[in-house]
């Protein structure tokens, strides 16, 4: 366990986004848990690599799009986005196809760095394994 | 310190058993809850798969939910353990976080 009251907390997504109130609700949770300070990491796989997918436009399906949300996470200090690779190749995906999320590093003079980290399955179960709180979504 | 996976879904719906199993690592529990249950018989598709992995992994299935579809212990893979709420409990506290694919 991590000092203090700071947990690592792990947010397991593994939904595609607009099919189900998953991907959304696991969103909202995330900012939550990050207003409470923790050390928070989300884990995209399986289908959950479609949630920061580029380009997505809900304008047809009448649903809000939320994907805009995932590029904002770095100002809440949600720096860590663990993607998988394996998934991301079933899907026929590569990262070029996903979003670029960053965050301002304020230790390095506010160089905007990646928040996306790609991590191969095993690397993903050890992820788990390190964490001290997993929620899936 | 270990993992306890929970699994609700039916490896023949979804692949939430397949994604559990690939990231569930040495010496994890793994217990089939809710319609998962029905990945424990013997004799399906994944069968093979499960015992491979009951190498390493203890696998549990939740007597209850297996009950309730009609499935009796001696229909299951050899080596999985059946428990109660109780049993369901007991993992949760023996393992450090537990981690549910669904």
């Amino acid at each position: 366990m991590s000092e203090g009251n700071t947990k690592k907390f792990l947010y397991i997504n593994r939904k595609a986004p607009h099919g189900s109130i998953y991907a959304l609700e696991s969103l909202e949770v995330v900012l939550i848990g990050a207003a409470f300070e923790q050390d928070v990491s989300l884990a995209f796989l399986d289908d959950g690599v479609f949630q920061i997918a580029a380009g997505q436009d809900t304008a047809g399906i009448g649903s809000k799009n939320f994907a805009k949300t995932y590029r904002a996470l770095g100002d809440y200090e949600v720096r860590k986005l663990y993607v998988e690779r394996e998934s991301l190749a079933e899907r026929g995906l590569s990262e070029s196809d996903l979003m670029p999320i960053t965050y301002e590093d304020e230790d390095d003079d506010y160089a905007e760095k990646p928040s996306i980290h790609l991590v191969d399955r095993a690397e993903m179960a050890r992820i788990i394994r390190d964490s001290d709180v997993v929620l899936s979504f | 310190m270990t993992t306890l996976h929970t699994i609700n879904k039916s490896p023949f719906e979804r692949s939430a058993m397949a994604s559990c199993l690939n990231h569930a690592l040495d010496g994890d529990s793994v217990l089939m809850i809710e319609d998962a249950v029905v990945g424990a018989r013997k004799g399906t598709a994944i069968a093979n798969d499960l015992r491979e992995h009951q190498r390493t992994c203890a696998i549990y299935v939740l007597g209850p939910d297996l009950a309730a579809r009609g499935l009796k212990p001696e229909d299951l893979i050899e080596g999985i353990t059946v428990v109660d709420y109780a049993g369901f409990v007991d993992l949760a506290a023996r393992n450090r976080r537990v981690c549910a694919w669904l």
